[in-house]
């Protein structure tokens, strides 16, 4: 069973939508003891990364997380769970996860529209099993005001550009974390999804 | 670097796709769900759902299309038309929408905007435009005043200054319809979308008049709008959603084509 984590931000049902469409059993949960068993665990989200801590402490989510996560079960951060899982982010001063080391930045405005919304490329510095069998040209799907900004440069597994070069996708060891939304990209967002599935943590 | 986006505009009314002209005189194509699964296999980026049901008690419909749409369909899709309070923001965004776009009832309470994007995020709330030429005066600055109730009742509203108050309440997006050129295949209203995307700094679409790529070319390079919606240059097969990425692709302009 995977299981995604329910911390009431934003609608989780689109990543349960396209699991069932690749037959793939999951659970919406925020119940400890279904995240703690889970095959994997996928981390998603929309909204504010404040409101997002606020219930992830107060749901007792916070040490459940961690646990999960240093057991080596896959783990898969999107959009706002991807900056979640940092130390810390710039959007209302959120004291965050910290199970990769850096920080969330917003984008500077000026010559860029806020958020950046649409279809983007990757460079892909470093081969992951996500990325199995997907073109390197691919575009994916982003809608974000804010970007993580990871302390180690190995954490970054690829790069988009949108004024600036930020990290689109990070991860460390059995943590992969896609800053874009693989549920709304099409069929290459489905394999990615899917590789996710067949990943066992290990690069 | 990013992409231009498409996006495929369905006027659904009772469950059936229709097409009208300036707003009026629908007629029915076709099924919103087959149309909207052949325009994803073409690799249009993203889908617009109007729903245009008269009566109230058939509202239902839409909800019953969104949700055969997100579970076939794996690309942002919005809903707008009909919707007046929260609570059908929330019916249509667990259907499975990703964007709820809101059009007379903001006009009439803004706060809908504010209270939309506080509870489900700015990034799911779209503002739709209804535009219209108007002569320049001191409350119509632009020369562009905001109509309501289909295009049928004008505000005395500057369509500049309704953008970016929008933008101020919360909206996270701004899809810009001109009923001038709506339905007419003769390009899009360039003056109006270029004054818009100059004025916010979120995301514009422009809307209305497209007939051939040419159209959007004009409308990405000289109107600078981040997206472009289209209708009936697809939904009569005059061309694909891939005949028009690959115009653009030649013309210099970022579009994502399906690999």
């Amino acid at each position: 069973m995977l299981a995604i984590i329910d911390y009431k931000a934003g609608n989780l049902t689109s990543v349960k939508r396209a699991l069932a469409h690749l037959d793939i059993l999951c659970a919406i949960t925020d119940k400890p003891e279904t995240i703690l068993s889970a095959e994997r665990v996928i981390f998603p989200g929309v909204g504010a990364a404040g409101k997002a801590m606020e219930v992830i402490n107060s749901h007792g989510l916070f040490h459940v997380i961690h646990e999960v996560v240093s057991r080596g079960t896959p783990f898969l951060g999107i959009c706002l769970g991807t900056q979640i899982i940092l130390e810390r982010s710039e959007e209302d001063t959120a004291t965050c996860l910290g199970i990769i080391s850096g920080m969330a930045r917003r984008f500077a405005g000026g010559e860029i529209k806020i958020p950046h919304m649409g279809w983007n490329t990757l460079s892909v510095r470093r081969p992951h099993s996500i990325l199995k069998g997907i073109d390197p040209r691919t575009q994916f799907y982003f809608v974000h005001s804010y970007y993580p900004v990871p302390l180690n440069q190995e954490d970054i597994i690829a790069t988009t550009d949108y004024n600036v070069s930020f990290a689109s996708i990070i991860g460390h060891q059995n943590v992969v974390a896609t800053q874009f939304h693989p549920e709304k990209s099409g069929q290459v967002g489905l394999r990615l999804l899917k590789n996710f599935c067949e990943w066992d943590g290990v690069l | 670097m990013l992409s231009k986006r498409i996006i495929i505009c369905l006027d659904v009314r009772e469950g059936k796709t229709t097409k009208g002209v300036k707003f009026e005189g629908n007629i029915e194509i076709g099924n919103p769900v087959s149309m909207a699964r052949e325009y994803y296999e073409q690799g249009v980026d993203e889908l617009v759902f109007y729903d245009i049901t008269a009566s109230s008690d058939k509202r239902n419909i839409i909800i019953e299309v969104v949700d055969a749409v997100a579970k076939n369909i794996f690309i942002p899709f919005a809903v707008g038309g009909g919707i007046r309070t929260l609570d059908d923001m929330y019916a249509v965004l667990s259907a499975g929408a990703e964007k709820i776009s809101v059009n007379t009832a903001a006009v009439v309470t803004p706060d809908l905007i504010s209270e939309g994007a506080k509870i489900f995020g700015s990034q799911c709330v779209v503002l739709g435009m209804d535009a219209k030429k108007a002569p320049k005066t001191s409350a119509i600055p632009s020369g562009y005043e905001v109509y309501i109730n289909g295009g049928r009742t004008p505000m005395g509203i500057d369509a500049v200054r309704w953008a970016r108050e929008a933008q101020n309440l919360g909206a996270g997006e701004i899809c810009l319809n001109s009923i001038d050129a709506d339905g007419t295949n003769e390009g899009y209203e360039l003056i109006i979308t270029e004054k818009i995307s100059q004025a916010v700094t979120i995301p514009v679409i422009a809307s209305g008049g497209a007939g051939k790529p040419e159209h959007l070319k004009d409308v990405f390079m000289q109107a600078h709008a981040d997206a472009a919606l289209i209708a009936s240059m697809v939904h009569y097969k005059q061309y694909t959603v891939g005949e028009i990425k690959s115009y653009l692709a030649h013309e210099g302009i970022p579009v994502r084509e399906l690999i």
